[in-house]
């Protein structure tokens, strides 16, 4: 690969320090990933290994202690144009249609109403919620408020998305229906993404690579790229033969026997 | 559900006989249980005083005077509690070394500094504003001041993702997110703006609603203080009501089960 990764971390090191107790806390330690443009990597792992501390430096909204993150090559230092993330809550504004909370990202960075109105239009038909858009969030279901959160992510038309689980708060009929929304939307858009799941499934699906992590101070311990075709149609995917035997590794990995031992 | 809630129609009837049964109480149960109209006048005498007032104590300019030191004194008031709510919430420097201060002036009652304004301002309308602004202020301040905490920090943290400077940050997401409690801590407000001004007169001057009450109860005109609360009251149902009114469209994002209906 000679091409610059889209996102890049570099050693990358994050401390919490508690002024009151005078403790301090390593989050993560010496983490080195590069994702390729138009690759979905998931990142997986225990519970309060870092992984949502690695997604706060990506997106440039908490700088590292020690070691760098590059988008598209360019140092994050502040959150940034290139970058959206979404989370497990929607974070959708009571006060706003679903049209206009799809808005709120290219509002802010000062598009042409005329501009964002026709993007938000477009995402919200692609993400089947043409209906709704002048609904408000408490009019909507769990899963399209979820989609149209998606939508309002995508609507800043990022090159790298990042995502804190967001499918976790789903029912599983609804959450296998926006993976398969995702993993479309993310080959028809060829946008790079970062993935953080706790649903091993999920992320054998939708990703081209998967990066475990340890128990706090979290490190990557292991990198596996999924060799099944059609990350386009996770629904298909999902079902393929090779998936057990990746979820068996992937508990190994996470030692999840024994924690249940 | 119709057989458990009845419908609009039959519960308007039912408050408008409610209150048809209330005036003829007022207007025949003094009599009937011998109570004097020294103590409690009928519904038709205090009627007939609410006309002699007109024509003779000039109780339009009095009710106007009171009414103009409630809206100057609410508008006011308000705005400094919007103010004050937002930068002690977004400031927790501030906050923390002021709440003190804070917290006993919310003690102390406001009432308390009308003798105070008046020392200090005479018998003019500022005393009066001036309690009234200090009685509406808290909870404007309290409610707007809780908002800005209430908040949850990853929805800033998005816009925040989004390239917000710290005006879009609090012009898209913190001032909208304050507009529920700030209209609760407006209702309580409004309530309370009448109480500040009325107060203020009571101590001190010849103008108003509180001027004409000590006047009466000096006379021994039961009647005259009857029509004096009345009025008092129909301003601050007219305060409320503009509240509730603006409220209804600012908030009408909300679902209904999340809406008072007074």
């Amino acid at each position: 690969m000679t091409a610059t990764p889209r996102l890049e971390f570099r050693n990358v090191t994050k401390r919490f320090t508690n002024r009151r107790q005078g403790t301090t806390v390593v989050a993560v330690e010496g983490v080195s990933l590069a994702i390729a443009d138009g690759e979905v990597v998931s990142l997986i792992g225990p519970s309060g290994c870092g992984k949502s501390t690695l997604l706060n430096m990506g997106s440039g909204l908490d700088p590292a202690s020690e070691g760098e993150v590059f988008v598209d090559g360019e140092l994050v230092t502040r959150p940034n144009k290139h970058v959206a993330f979404m989370l497990q809550k929607d974070l959708l504004l009571p006060w706003r249609t679903i049209v206009e909370n799809v808005e709120l990202g290219q509002e802010i960075q000062g598009l042409s109403r005329g501009e964002r109105r026709q993007r938000a239009l477009e995402l919200l038909a692609k993400c089947r919620l043409t209906d709704f858009v002048d609904h408000y969030p408490h009019q909507l279901s769990g899963g399209m408020r979820q989609r149209a959160a998606l939508a309002r992510t995508l609507a800043v038309e990022p090159t790298v998305l990042l995502m804190d689980e967001p499918f976790s708060a789903l029912d599983a009929q609804t959450k296998m229906v926006l993976q398969q929304d995702l993993g479309r939307t993310l080959a028809e858009t060829r946008k790079t993404a970062l993935f953080i799941t706790h649903d091993l499934v999920e992320a054998i699906a939708l990703s081209d690579r998967i990066l475990v992590m340890s128990q706090r101070p979290g490190r990557i311990i292991e990198e596996i790229a999924v060799e099944i075709d059609g990350r386009d149609n996770p629904m298909t995917r999902r079902q393929h033969p090779k998936v057990a035997a990746y979820i068996t590794r992937l508990m190994n990995l996470l030692q999840i026997d024994q924690a249940a031992a | 559900m119709t057989l458990l809630q009845p419908g609009l129609r039959q519960m308007t009837v039912g408050s408008i006989l409610l209150f048809i049964v209330f005036l003829a109480a007022w207007q025949w149960a003094p009599g009937a249980l011998g109570i004097p109209p020294f103590i409690v006048p009928s519904a038709s005498e205090v009627w007939q005083e609410f006309l002699r007032m007109l024509a003779r104590d000039r109780l339009l300019y009095h009710t106007g005077i009171t009414a103009m030191q409630v809206g100057v004194g609410f508008v006011l008031g308000v705005m400094l509690g919007i103010v004050c709510g937002f930068v002690l919430g977004m400031s927790p420097t501030a906050e923390f070394v002021l709440s003190p201060y804070i917290l006993a002036l919310q003690i102390a009652p406001k009432v308390a500094f009308a003798p105070l304004f008046i020392i200090w301002f005479g018998y003019t309308v500022y005393p009066k504003i001036l309690v009234c602004i200090l009685i509406v202020f808290f909870p404007v301040m309290i409610n707007v001041l809780g908002a800005v905490r209430a908040l949850d920090p990853d929805i800033v943290r998005l816009a925040k993702s989004f390239t917000a400077n710290r005006f879009q940050v609090f012009w898209k997401i913190e001032f909208p997110a304050a507009m529920p409690p700030l209209f609760a801590g407006l209702r309580i407000a409004s309530t309370l703006a009448v109480i500040g001004v009325l107060v203020g007169e009571l101590v001190g001057g010849n103008t108003g609603l509180g001027y004409l009450l000590t006047f009466a109860e000096g006379a021994g005109e039961t009647g005259k203080v009857f029509v004096t609360i009345i009025m008092l009251t129909l301003i601050g149902i007219v305060l409320y009501g503009l509240v509730v009114a603006v409220e209804a469209r600012v908030l009408h994002y909300l679902p209904a089960r999340a809406r008072l209906n007074t």
